[in-house]
C-alpha cells in the first residue's frame, strides 16, 4: 500500500524529516508515535501527497505518488485536524459534495447509510455548524469511507474524544483494517494509538528511530524505549 | 455527465447553496452597489449631463469595484476547517473546481450587474431598456474576462497573508484592456450605435475572454497544488 | 564569474558605441532638434523591456513544466530588469514629450501601453515580495507571469484603438515600419548595446539570486 524510501523534507537548512523509509501492506495498521514537533504531521502530509518531499521516493497504492499524485489520491483518505466540512451545509450535503468530488456514487440512500454507520443519521439534515468536534470527526470518517479510500491517514484522531468516543473510533478502525484497508495513525498519545496497531514506529527529531511489529515488544519495553529514545533525541537536538 | 462535468457542477451547487443559506456576500454586495451610486453622484457633482456622459465608464467601474469585493472572496468558504486541503486531496483534473467557481462568480456578477443597471436607470435617469439587447451582448463579454482572471487570482491570494492588498494590485492591470473595450462598446451602445460599428472591440473582448479562461483552466492546478 | 565579467565589458563597449552613434553619427533632427536623440535611449529601452518580459514568460512556463528553480530565477531577474527598463522608457518618453508636445504625459497609445505593462510587472514583483515560501512564490509568480504576458498583445491592441495621438508607432505598430538609414543604424547599434547590457544585468542578477538562496 505504501512504499516510502528515504524521504527527506527540508525548508532551507531546517531539516524536518531525514531519511525516512517505511512500508505498509493492506490490512495493516501502523501507529506512528512521537513527541510534538517530531515531524509526524509532515510525514503524514507527504504520504497524503499534500506536501512534496525534498528528496526520496514514494509509492502509494501501486502508483508513483510523486509523479502522479492525482492517481494516488483516489485511494487515500485523510482524517486530520481540519474536518473538511462546510459549516452552512448539512451533514448529508457535505457528504454529497465530497463523494461526488471523489468520484463515488452519491445517491442519497448510500449517503444516509454511511451516516448510519457512523451513528450520525439522526443529525443528517442538521447544519454542521451545530456539530460537536466528535461529530465532525465521525462525519469525516463517513466521508472517507464513501470515497472508497483504501489507505487511511489519521493525525491525532483520538484527541478531543471522550472514553466512549475513543472506543467507538478504535472499533471503526479495526473494522476498516479487517475490510482490507491500510491505516497510519499518528499520535502522541501512547495508549490509544497502540490499540489498533500491528506495527509501531517512533519518529523523533525527523528520524525514524524504531519500526517494529507490535507483537515483538511488550508494553513496558515499548514504553521504556519510547521514553528513552525521545529523551535521547531531545538531548541531541 | 462526465466525472469532470459532475465535479464542476457540484462545486457550483455547493457555492450557490452556501450563499443562499448564509447570504453574507449577496446582501453586502447589493448594499455596496447602492453606495457606489451615491459615491459616483457626489464625486461628479450635480450636473446631470456630466454624469450621463460618464455613465458607460461609471458602470464598468462599478462592476470592477464590486468584482474586487465579490471575486476576492470567492474562496473564502474554503478557509474554514481546512477545506482547501480537502479539495487538494480530491482526484481528477483540478480545473473542474476552477470552472465551478468561475460559473458561481458569473452568477454573482450577473446579479450585481442587473442591480447596478436598474439603479443607474432609475437614479441617473438613463434609458436602458431600448438598448437592452446590445447590452446583453457586451455585459457578459466583459464580465467573463473579469471573472476568469479574478477567480484565478482569488485562488492565489486566498493563500497569502496580504490578500486584500495583492488581489486588486494584480487584478486591475489585467483588467485595463477589458475596461477600455467594454466602455467603448457601452458608450457606442448607449448612443444608439449598432453593434456592427464596434465589432472590432467585441472581437477583442471575445478573444481576451477565451485566452483568460484557457489560462485559468491550464494553470489552476499549479495554484492549488504543491 | 569570468564569462559574466566578459559580458559586462562587451556591454560597456556596446553602450559606448551606441552613444557615439547617437551623438556623433546620427544627424540632428530638423524639427525637434537635439532632444530627438533621446529616441536612441527610449526605443532600445522599450525593446529591451519587451525582451525581458518575453523571458519572464519563458521562465514562467518552463518552471511550471519542469519545476527547476533556475527557470524561476530567470523569470524573477528578467522581471526586475524589465521593470527597470520600462521605467527608463516611460521617463525618457516623458522627457522627450515635454519640449516636443508641451506636456509631461499624454495618454497616447504607446506611452499608455508601456505604463500598463509597467503596472502589470510591478504587481508581479510585489507578489514575489509578499510570498515568503519559495516554492509557492515561484508557482504563483509563474501564473501571474503567464497572465501578464498573454495580456501584452491584448493591451497593445486595445490601447492602440483607444487612442492614436502618438506618431503612428514606427516600429511596433500593426503595419510597416519606415525609417531612414541614417536614423536606423544608430538605433540598431543602441539596441544591440542595450541588449548586451540587459544580458549582463540578467546574468549578474541570477547569480546573486543563486548565492542568496545558498546562504
Amino acid at each position: 500500500m505504501i512504499g516510502a524510501r528515504r524521504l527527506r523534507k527540508a525548508y532551507g537548512y531546517a531539516v524536518v524529516l531525514d531519511d525516512v523509509s517505511l512500508e505498509l501492506a493492506p490490512g495493516q495498521c501502523l501507529a506512528l508515535l512521537g513527541p510534538n514537533g517530531a515531524g509526524k504531521t509532515t510525514l503524514l502530509r507527504i504520504l497524503a501527497t499534500l506536501l512534496r518531499p525534498t528528496s526520496g521516493e514514494l509509492a502509494v497504492a501501486g502508483v508513483d505518488a510523486l509523479k502522479h499524485p492525482e492517481a494516488a489520491r483516489a485511494a487515500i483518505g485523510v482524517v486530520a485536524h481540519g474536518s473538511y466540512v462546510y459549516e452552512d451545509l448539512s451533514a448529508l450535503e457535505n457528504l454529497r459534495f465530497w463523494t461526488v468530488m471523489a468520484g463515488g456514487d452519491a445517491s442519497w440512500a448510500r449517503l444516509r447509510s454511511a451516516l448510519q454507520q457512523v451513528e450520525l443519521d439522526g443529525a443528517a439534515d442538521e447544519r454542521v455548524r451545530t456539530f460537536s468536534a466528535g461529530m465532525k470527526r465521525r462525519l469525516a470518517l463517513a466521508r472517507v469511507v464513501l470515497g472508497r479510500a483504501r489507505l487511511l491517514l489519521l493525525d491525532e484522531p483520538f484527541t478531543g474524544l471522550d472514553q466512549q468516543g475513543r472506543k467507538w473510533l478504535s472499533e471503526f478502525l479495526l473494522a476498516f483494517k479487517i475490510g482490507g484497508g491500510a491505516l497510519v495513525v499518528a499520535t502522541h498519545s501512547f495508549a490509544s494509538g497502540l490499540g489498533v496497531a500491528d506495527r509501531v514506529a517512533i519518529l523523533a527529531g525527523g528520524r525514524l528511530l524504531l519500526d517494529r511489529p507490535c507483537a515483538d515488544l511488550s508494553w513496558e519495553e515499548l514504553r521504556r524505549l519510547y521514553d528513552g529514545l525521545t529523551e535521547l533525541d531531545g538531548a541531541l537536538a | 455527465m462526465t466525472f469532470y462535468a459532475r465535479r464542476t457542477w457540484i462545486v457550483l451547487w455547493k457555492d450557490l447553496l452556501t450563499e443562499r443559506r448564509s447570504k453574507e456576500n449577496a446582501n453586502a454586495l447589493l448594499f455596496f452597489s447602492l453606495l457606489l451610486l451615491f459615491l459616483f453622484q457626489f464625486a461628479l457633482g450635480p450636473d446631470r449631463d456630466r454624469l450621463r456622459a460618464a455613465v458607460p465608464g461609471l458602470l464598468w467601474l462599478g462592476f470592477i469595484l464590486a468584482g474586487l469585493l465579490g471575486l476576492g472572496r470567492s474562496f473564502m468558504t474554503e478557509d474554514h476547517n481546512d477545506c482547501w486541503e480537502g479539495l487538494r486531496l480530491t482526484p481528477g483534473d483540478k480545473s473542474a473546481i476552477y470552472l465551478g467557481k468561475l460559473l458561481g462568480n458569473l452568477v454573482m456578477m450577473s446579479g450585481v450587474e442587473v442591480v447596478l443597471l436598474v439603479l443607474f436607470g432609475v437614479f441617473y435617469d438613463v434609458e436602458l431598456w431600448p438598448v437592452v439587447g446590445p447590452l446583453a451582448v457586451v455585459l457578459p463579454l466583459g464580465t467573463v474576462g473579469l471573472a476568469a482572471v479574478g477567480t484565478l487570482f482569488a485562488a492565489m491570494t486566498a493563500q497569502i497573508r496580504a490578500r486584500e492588498l495583492l488581489f486588486p494590485v494584480l487584478l486591475l492591470p489585467a483588467q485595463v484592456p477589458l475596461l477600455l473595450a467594454a466602455v467603448s462598446v457601452t458608450q457606442a451602445v448607449l448612443l444608439g450605435q449598432p453593434l456592427a460599428d464596434v465589432a472590432h472591440w467585441l472581437k477583442l473582448l471575445a478573444a481576451a475572454d477565451v485566452v483568460y479562461v484557457v489560462i485559468g483552466v491550464l494553470t489552476f492546478e499549479f495554484i492549488l497544488d504543491a | 564569474m569570468k564569462a559574466t565579467r566578459a559580458l559586462g565589458w562587451l556591454a560597456v563597449v556596446g553602450v559606448a558605441a551606441g552613444l557615439v552613434a547617437a551623438f556623433g553619427y546620427a544627424p540632428r533632427e530638423a524639427v525637434q532638434g537635439n532632444v530627438q536623440r533621446i529616441m536612441y535611449l527610449h526605443v532600445p529601452s522599450v525593446l529591451t523591456a519587451y525582451l525581458a518580459f518575453a523571458l519572464v514568460l519563458v521562465g514562467s512556463v518552463a518552471y511550471l513544466v519542469t519545476r527547476r528553480v533556475g527557470w524561476d530565477r530567470l523569470a524573477a531577474a528578467a522581471a526586475e530588469i524589465g521593470v527597470l527598463f520600462t521605467g527608463i522608457t516611460i521617463a525618457s518618453g516623458s522627457i522627450w514629450g515635454r519640449p516636443t508636445w508641451g506636456v509631461w504625459w499624454t495618454w497616447d497609445a504607446r506611452l499608455t501601453s508601456t505604463a500598463v505593462l509597467f503596472l502589470v510587472y510591478v504587481g508581479y514583483l510585489l507578489l514575489r515580495a509578499m510570498v515568503e515560501e519559495p516554492e509557492a512564490r515561484a508557482r504563483y509568480a509563474a501564473v501571474v507571469g503567464i497572465v501578464g504576458a498573454a495580456n501584452v498583445p491584448i493591451v497593445h491592441f486595445s490601447v492602440y484603438w483607444w487612442r492614436a495621438l502618438h506618431q503612428p508607432a514606427t516600429i511596433l505598430a500593426p503595419g510597416k515600419a519606415p525609417l531612414a538609414a541614417s536614423l536606423g543604424l544608430p538605433l540598431a547599434v543602441n539596441a544591440l548595446g542595450f541588449a548586451l547590457l540587459f544580458l549582463y544585468f540578467l546574468t549578474r542578477r541570477m547569480e546573486i539570486a543563486r548565492t542568496e538562496e545558498e546562504v
